[in-house]
């Protein structure tokens, strides 16, 4: 089963990261995904630009209206997401468990089981 | 990163909104921060053992004003303080305290503690490192070393700022509509000076002023975060991170300038060129221009362009035009000239920047400019004479390096 985990995170104190912190916690996190690549459990992985820079539109009338930033006043925000080949929930609990250790703080990790997967492009 | 690194990263971005609060709290810089500082103390020790707390920054507020409030008594009193446990102990006390902190107040906390730092009374020299210590929260000895000068002078001039604000006054109340957004232009310029202190700095100096690049842009999401639909803050934002992207092409191994057009564009930071893009994007969409998206604008085209013969210089000439009509200056006719020599020659420049002179008597890109025109249509003696001013008017060894190579090749001619 595909899951997908999205990563929710204090984009305030991710942001006051110096460049050698998140250089360090990227390279732990990529430890992590080596090992789920060479089981062949992993696909897509995406990280997100901060909410400042997103844009959102509302379905619901003929013409959507497009705002600035989801404006949702929470303390965490979906910073990025993987979609990993897991056997079971376990399993999936156990690779989130492993990105958690490799980047701790607060925040929190949704594991989601994917519906419908299409890889579409392979961009590099 | 280890829970100390953690914790601190976390402290760092609770302080304008902690510090801020504090302020609205007690109406008194010091006292605000002297409670945030306590209410640090004790994470450092809480948050190990007991795990950081759901919501650091009420936390951090409400244990600051408990333990301010508490100092206030004792002295009053005389009575020692209650026992450790019982003061940072929040467990189930905390998420209703996240709903205390009324979430409407944040914007203008963190917005009034910029806003003061930009005192009309404090020049510049003074604001910067009074936001860099109070919003930013860098030591003394950090601040001092990114303006080059001793601990004990920077201390002085913080403390004669904090002086000066002190015997003004603080405005409390909150905002109206169109004092708020005057607060947010005076912060927006203020962030911009921030940034361009460490950007202009030569290459010997600039490892040490580097800080205030990153500040200066970690400000400026900070204001985009509270205010998420004002497109000149996304333009702020998009310009400071543009600029910022190109840092580490712009000097040499030996410390000398590399000129926009002959730097290795691989060497551009894209995650920091596509954020940038992507906030230009959006402040487009408004169709509210202003003096920064235009000038995000032109530092776009400049990013989108793979090889610098590739730079659309005639929509830069453009954007510079409307620029001068939003904010007429002589600095940016200046810098339309150079887009100017692209798209028509270097004599159509030159007549554009000539009637400059007697107000930009005093200013080193000038006669930089200048001379280098001159030479490209061939009036040697009068670039030497251009050159050599611009040498005596150099802020930096690297900009008077940079001149002196064009000297030394019309003198070979």
């Amino acid at each position: 089963m595909l899951y997908a985990i999205l990563c929710y995170n204090p984009e305030d104190v991710v942001g006051s990261w110096s460049k050698e912190e998140d250089d360090a916690v990227m390279e732990r996190l990529a430890v992590v995904q080596d090992k789920l690549r060479e089981q062949g459990r992993l696909g897509p992985v995406a990280r997100l630009l901060p909410t400042t820079a997103a844009t959102t539109l509302r379905k619901g009338r003929e013409d959507p209206i497009i705002i600035d930033g989801p404006f949702a006043e929470t303390k965490e925000q979906l910073l990025g997401f993987y979609v990993i080949d897991c056997a079971s929930l376990d399993e999936a609990i156990d690779t989130a468990r492993d990105l958690a250790r490799a980047n701790p703080g607060t925040g929190s990790y949704e594991i989601r089981p994917v519906a419908i997967f299409r890889p579409g492009s392979n961009f590099s | 990163m280890s829970d100390t690194a953690w914790i601190d990263a976390a402290l760092t971005a609770a302080r304008p909104q902690a510090v801020g609060a504090l302020l609205r709290y007690f109406r008194n810089l010091d006292t605000a921060e002297e409670a945030f500082q306590e209410a640090c103390l004790r994470a450092l020790k809480n948050w190990p053992k007991n795990g950081p707390p759901r919501d650091p920054t009420a936390w951090l507020i409400f244990v600051a004003r408990n333990s301010a409030i508490d100092g206030v008594r004792r002295q009053a009193k005389q009575q020692p303080l209650p026992p450790e446990e019982h003061l940072s102990d929040l467990e189930d006390a905390e998420t209703a305290i996240a709903e205390k902190i009324d979430g409407s107040d944040y914007r203008d906390d963190i917005l009034r503690l910029l806003f003061i730092c930009c005192h009309p009374d404090l020049p510049a020299t003074q604001q910067i490192p009074l936001a860099l210590r109070i919003v930013s929260g860098l030591s003394v000895r950090q601040i001092a070393r990114a303006f080059l000068i001793s601990e004990s002078a920077m201390e002085q001039r913080i403390t004669r700022a904090k002086s000066r604000i002190g015997a003004g006054e603080v405005p409390f109340e909150a905002p109206d509509a169109i004092e708020r957004a005057e607060r947010l232009a005076a912060v927006a310029a203020m962030v911009y000076l921030i940034f361009n202190e460490g950007y202009s700095a030569g290459s010997g100096e600039s490892q040490a002023r580097l800080p205030l690049c990153e500040e200066a842009i970690r400000l400026a999401r900070l204001l985009l975060r509270i205010f998420p639909t004002e497109p000149e803050i996304m333009g702020l934002t998009a310009l400071l991170l543009l600029q910022n992207a190109r840092a580490g092409a712009r000097f040499d191994a030996d410390g000398s300038v590399i000129l926009l057009e002959n730097q290795d564009r691989g060497l551009w930071n894209r995650k920091m060129i596509n954020e940038g893009l992507a906030l230009l994007d959006k402040a487009m969409r408004h169709r509210r221009a202003g003096p920064y998206q235009i000038q995000a604008a032109i530092a776009a085209l400049h990013a989108r362009a793979v090889h610098a013969a590739d730079t659309d210089w005639a929509e830069i000439d453009l954007l510079y035009t409307a620029l001068e009509r939003l904010t007429p200056s002589p600095v940016i006719t200046l810098n339309r000239a150079v887009a100017v020599e692209k798209v028509r020659g270097p004599a159509e420049a030159l007549a554009l920047i000539e009637p400059l002179e007697d107000r930009l008597s005093g200013y080193f890109h000038f006669f930089g400019v200048k001379g280098g025109l001159l030479m490209k249509i061939g009036r040697t003696r009068e670039a030497r004479e251009a050159f050599n001013r611009a040498i005596a008017l150099a802020n930096t060894a690297a900009e008077a390096a940079h001149i002196r190579m064009h000297l030394d090749g019309l003198a070979r001619d």
